[in-house]
């Protein structure tokens, strides 16, 4: 066992040298492989994070939002329809929402109007969220004009800002008070936008779903797992449709890095002949290599990631954003919560040092199998 | 000790620039003494050398080494043979540049795993012996002829071999250097270590270290006629 | 559902098995066919080089193997989300009838690998290479395994289908079920502890013996491989059935797989990584023992197979003590 280790330590002696030997040739191959692991990793960080944003945020939203559909469009709800729901078993709490978009033609951008059901706000008065505090300048005692979709101005008075931590949900958000929410929209007295319930149990979420189908035809019942479940697969499906496009690279980069082995410089050829000729074995040459090939995807696949962590917790993921986050013109700007996951980590492992070796492979065992006396028939 | 049976050698076997370096040695080396390999380019000396030292399997024939049959061993127990048995020393030197001295003597012990402390021991004794302390950790590609090659007999020598290979190891020398060689040579041969070594240097052939001059004509050995007079008459 | 980067990267790593043994698989012939120690023949030369690929080769398969069935376990316990019904990874292996075939192929190719590896690291230390014949025949028989478990994972992959309702660990295991992970858990914790610990202080106390004793016996071998292997499925099955309930500290949750989740402190880690090795070791000690009557192997063969059982014995002795410790330490009660 000791002599095993130690020949390892002098095989990863010898290759350390040898890299250094030939630094030009490595570092090339060094970047290449950095840059595709800094691409995927980026992608990848990046749509875990926002995904696990999304959770997050979720988690603390109602069990199941009643919309109801006519003709297939999500339409206001009457006032009668709450009673029906009332009787419901298994439901914990009923809330109405009033909430709307608002086209803004200064900023060429959607906002989220919104009535807060745990915050009361006098009349006009507004709170607002992130985005429209660095886009549009406003601040805690700002005036802010709006011009209604009747064409009537309204002017509000900014009181707070939303806080940063949740910005993915709440950037493009104006909170205001029910009855400037009316007059603003015109909205009829009596009727909501939806109604949110809460579950107790989690296991019966699905079945007053059923019974709400059942005793509201046209009510749409949403269900929380189900938002979670088209965000994961969305954005799943996203990263997953992006790192399909980037496989060209990931193919190219194989075909580099075979390139890079196969074309065994003269000199190297002449070294490995060299190594076999005084005593070292094929077997001890593809050790030899391969902890080459280690040193070069390990001091990569590090390096890379570190780089995309950087970009992506740290620098915003300014290079990809566009790509990923969606069309909304008001992008949200917060940190990300950093996390690393074992999974990903596999992943991106395999999208990145398995095709390297699987292409170094053969170039390594041609190499390794020169024969001792080569070097005698020069 | 080290005995070669009906040996033939082919390259490019089964096509048609299909070629036999080799065809029909039987030749024993003895335990002590230096033995020289003599002949024309394209004799067949070197292929002869790379099979007594292990580095070629031969295509037909067997070779025994302390009576040890070692022709049909896949290359892994060859190469451990050859590693524990033999030492080379080649016309290029072969030393890895871009190493220190002492990084290439101690090279050809990787694989057996000894410490590397224990490795750089036995280097610098050997760098002693041969009056090359100084070059310890200079970068071969610096040294000169004469140096690099003591450096390369350091490295055939590190792992204690019973037997010394050197092709042409006079070529690069001059006549100066050569005697150095061989004076070099008279040490092991006097520690008791075979030696066998192409050359078609006159200052070799003549020399008095040499005990044995084996000369090799198209793949085959041309009877030397002191021998046969002496088992005609003797 | 193949636009999911973990899905892609596994078909990757099953495509490239499958073609890596593929390409390899008409070389092995070759080897077999043509294998002429004796000869130093050119095309001997270029056939022992070959071996020197396929080793490679090998060792590669079996890495990509272990870093894909992980993959595989986190993917599906990840994926849960996506399925109405599954809360955990047993959920999503369950969507269709292909998820836990696709695992068991998995472990199988991971199982193959490891022991060709043993049977050539034996065979590279008798001087005429004894086993080729034997070796490269078994390596035809990998080719297969790994086509057919990239297509049971392109099957698997390509019927899943987020929001099928799917059965949850709790259903998976109710005692109505017919499958044979419900039987595993139908076992109530009593007598499962009982069969745990009477198959696996057996094992290791014969992987022991024939490790440490001075003759060799080649049914006392062929014991350590069988015990490894029953070993292996009745650990298995002592985690579904009780040795989990005690980590999640739940009286009903019996999920394999969750054990390896951060939640619970990676612990599954502490038990599967010396279980596989351990099953691995021993099985590999059976497998080399009857080689023993090749002349070059007698001596290296029993060598061999006395070493891996000893591994195995330590890797067993582990798996019960990280066991025990776990039911130990936890405050869940079963057993009076």
């Amino acid at each position: 066992m000791n002599d095993w280790i130690e020949r390892q330590r002098h095989l990863l002696d010898f290759t350390l040298t040898s890299l250094a030997r030939r630094k030009t040739k490595n570092i090339g191959l060094l970047v290449v492989f950095a840059l595709l692991v800094f691409v995927l990793a980026s992608v990848s960080l990046y749509t875990q994070a926002l995904r696990s944003e999304a959770v997050r945020v979720l988690e603390q939203s109602p069990e199941i939002v009643v919309q109801r559909l006519v003709a297939g469009r999500h339409d206001l709800i009457p006032p009668d329809y709450l009673e029906g729901i009332g009787r419901l078993r298994g439901v914990r709490s009923i809330e109405t929402r009033l909430w709307g978009y608002y086209y803004d033609p200064v900023l060429k951008a959607n906002y989220t109007l919104m009535v807060p059901r745990t915050r009361t706000i006098e009349q006009g008065e507004i709170v607002v969220g992130p985005a429209l505090e660095h886009t549009r300048g406003l601040g805690t005692n700002t005036g802010i004009s709006l011009r209604a979709y009747s064409g009537e101005l309204h002017t509000f008075l900014v009181t707070d800002v939303l806080p940063h931590e949740t910005e993915l949900m709440s950037a493009d958000l104006v909170l205001m008070n029910e009855g400037d929410f009316r007059r603003f929209f015109n909205f009829p007295d009596g009727h909501y936008t939806d109604i949110v319930l809460s579950v107790a149990n989690p296991r019966e979420v699905r079945n007053i779903g059923l019974k709400l189908m059942e005793m509201l035809p046209d009510a749409r019942p949403i269900l929380r797992e189900e938002v979670l479940r088209t965000y994961n697969s969305i954005y799943a499906w996203r990263e997953g449709l992006l790192l399909a496009l980037l496989s060209a690279s990931i193919l190219a980069f194989g075909i580099l890095a075979w390139e890079k082995s196969t074309g065994l410089s003269a000199d190297e050829r002449r070294e490995i002949g060299i190594l076999k000729a005084i005593g070292w074995e094929t077997g001890d040459v593809i050790r030899m290599k391969f902890w080459e090939g280690f040193v070069i995807a390990f001091s990569a696949f590090l390096f890379g990631y570190v780089l995309a962590y950087v970009h992506v917790f740290y620098l915003r993921f300014f290079l990809f954003e566009p790509v990923l986050k969606g069309w909304a013109v008001l992008y949200p700007r917060f940190a990300l919560t950093p996390q690393i996951d074992a999974m990903q980590l596999i992943t991106l492992f395999i999208f990145t040092v398995v095709p390297y070796v699987a292409a170094v492979l053969v170039p390594i065992w041609r190499a390794a199998t020169t024969d001792p006396d080569t070097v005698m028939r020069s | 000790m080290l005995e070669l049976i009906a040996i033939r050698k082919a390259f490019n076997q089964g096509k048609p620039n299909e070629f036999w370096a080799l065809d029909g040695i039987d030749l024993e080396i003895p335990q002590k003494g230096v033995t020289v390999l003599r002949g024309p380019s394209g004799s067949g000396k070197t292929t002869l050398l790379t099979i007594l030292g292990c580095l070629a399997r031969p295509t037909e024939g067997r070779v025994r080494l302390h009576g040890e049959l070692i022709s049909g061993l896949p290359e892994r127990f060859l190469t451990e043979i050859r590693r524990k048995t033999f030492g080379f020393v080649f016309q290029q030197f072969n030393l890895i540049r871009g190493l220190s001295a002492i990084e290439n003597i101690i090279l050809p012990s990787y694989p057996t795993g000894e410490r590397r402390s224990v490795l750089l021991e036995r280097g610098e004794a050997l760098l002693e012996k041969l009056r090359l302390s100084h070059r310890r950790d200079n970068a071969v590609e610096w040294l000169s002829g004469g140096e690099q090659q003591r450096v390369a007999i350091c490295r055939a020598l590190i792992n204690s071999p019973q037997i010394l290979i050197a092709d042409e190891p006079t070529a690069n020398l001059d006549t100066r250097l050569a005697r150095e060689f061989l004076t070099i040579l008279k040490l092991l041969a006097d520690e008791g270590r075979t030696v066998v070594m192409t050359s078609h240097d006159p200052v070799v052939a003549d020399s008095e270290v040499v005990d044995r001059v084996i000369s090799l004509r198209d793949g085959r050995i041309v009877p030397d006629l002191a021998q046969v007079f002496a088992q005609a008459f003797g | 559902m193949f636009f999911q980067p973990t899905i892609i990267a596994l078909l990757l790593v099953a495509m490239l098995n499958a073609a890596m043994l593929a390409v390899a698989s008409p070389y092995a012939w070759q080897l077999i066919r043509q294998w002429d120690i004796g000869s130093g023949s050119d095309r001997q030369l270029r056939l022992e080089r070959l071996t020197y690929f396929f080793s490679t080769l090998l060792v590669f398969v079996c890495l990509l193997q272990i870093a894909s069935t992980l993959l595989f376990v986190f993917n599906a316990d990840h994926m849960h989300t996506m399925f109405v019904g599954a809360m955990c990874a047993i959920g999503t292996l369950n969507v269709n009838q292909w998820g836990f075939p696709a695992l068991y192929l998995q472990l199988a190719l991971f199982f193959m690998a490891a022991l060709w590896l043993a049977l050539n690291a034996l065979d590279n230390r008798a001087r005429d290479y004894p086993l080729v014949r034997v070796k490269y025949g078994a390596l035809l028989v990998l080719a297969p395994v790994a086509f057919a478990s990239l297509v049971v994972q392109l099957l698997y992959f390509g019927n899943l289908e987020a929001d099928v309702i799917t059965s949850c660990c709790g259903s998976m295991f109710s005692e109505e079920s017919e499958s044979v992970a419900a039987t595993l858990a139908a076992i109530e914790p009593g007598p499962a502890m009982v069969l745990f610990y009477s198959v696996l202080l057996p094992t290791i106390f014969v992987s022991a013996w024939h490790w440490r004793s001075t003759g060799f016996s080649r049914l006392r071998a062929g014991a350590v491989g069988l015990a490894s292997a029953l070993a292996f499925l009745v650990s298995i099955a002592a985690v579904v059935a009780f040795v989990s309930l005690y980590i999640y500290e739940h009286p009903n949750h019996h999920c394999p797989f969750c054990i390896l989740q951060p939640e619970f402190g990676y612990q599954g880690y502490l038990i599967y990584i010396p279980l596989f090795a351990a099953a691995a070791f021993g099985m590999a000690s059976g497998l080399l023992a009857p080689f023993n009557r090749f002349s070059s192997l007698a001596t290296l063969a029993p060598t061999a197979s006395r070493r891996l059982a000893g591994q195995a014995a330590v890797g067993y002795a582990l798996v019960v003590a990280v066991c025990t410790l776990m039911v130990l330490k936890s405050n869940l009660i079963l057993l009076d």
